[in-house]
């Protein structure tokens, strides 16, 4: 090999910067992935279910079921 | 059972490795060399192994061998090399490099899942039985218009992607 002088590499504080990249990144995405499951699951379902029940009508659902005859009890 | 770790030491190792390490049988043996295994020489996760790479050595060799055991300062550049290549049988650099076994593998692989599924194809069409009652498209149909009466799961499932009035799935 040629002997041409390679740049020297980093030595020391090798283990420090791992963690600390990987600290960083760590807490990066746990915040990113809690704030989007907040927002894309855990509201959107709240959303969903306070929607659904704002103007529902358990009488008219029932009734809507006892027609389809799916009761034993009532028909 | 033992870890991985530990049992892919026991694999790799080979014979050589783990008996090398209690004994004098090695040294004891004189004339006799037990065979090299080919996992005997160094790698990423056995860096040190015990025997160096070249174990006959010629006069030049041997000279080497006897400036090595005075001061490391007086060997030259190409001297530190030849004892390098003298212990190991590659670099680091040499010994990490890629290679495309990879795309073999996965050759391998899917022409395997590809045969599998010309044999489970030809299992269907000769073999199988005819479908549980309960499987066939008729019974299926009533299944659904029976879960979409009783309206299960209507806030985020079934029943909430089903449009009653029209009487079609919701767009």
């Amino acid at each position: 090999m040629a002997p041409e002088v390679l740049p020297k590499p980093q030595m020391r504080g090798l283990l420090a910067r791992r963690l600390r990249f990987h600290m960083v990144t760590g807490f990066v995405l746990s915040l990113g992935v809690a704030a989007l499951y907040k927002v894309g699951v855990a509201d959107k379902r709240k959303k969903a279910y306070a929607d659904f029940y704002r103007n529902y009508d358990a009488m008219k659902d029932f009734e809507e079921m006892r027609k389809a005859g799916i009761f034993q009890s009532v028909k | 059972m033992l870890p991985k770790a530990a049992w892919s030491l026991v694999l790799r190792k080979g014979g050589r490795g783990r008996r090398g390490m209690h004994s004098s049988e090695g040294t004891a043996r004189g004339g006799g060399k037990t065979p090299r295994y080919t996992n005997c020489y160094a790698q990423r996760h056995y860096p040190m192994p015990e025997e160096p790479f070249c174990t006959e050595l010629n006069a030049e060799q041997q000279a080497l061998k006897e400036k090595e055991k005075g001061s490391w300062t007086l060997l030259t550049h190409a001297e530190k090399v030849a004892l390098y290549r003298l212990q190991f049988n590659e670099t680091f650099a040499e010994m990490n490099r890629r290679s495309n076994e990879w795309k073999t593998v996965m050759g391998y692989v899917f022409f395997f899942f590809g045969f599998a599924a010309l044999v489970i194809w030809w299992q269907r069409v000769y073999m199988f039985p005819p479908k549980p009652i309960t499987l066939t498209d008729e019974w299926k149909a009533k299944q659904l218009q029976r879960m979409l009466d009783m309206k299960v799961n209507p806030v985020q499932g079934l029943a909430s992607r089903w449009d009653y009035e029209k009487k079609q799935w919701k767009k």
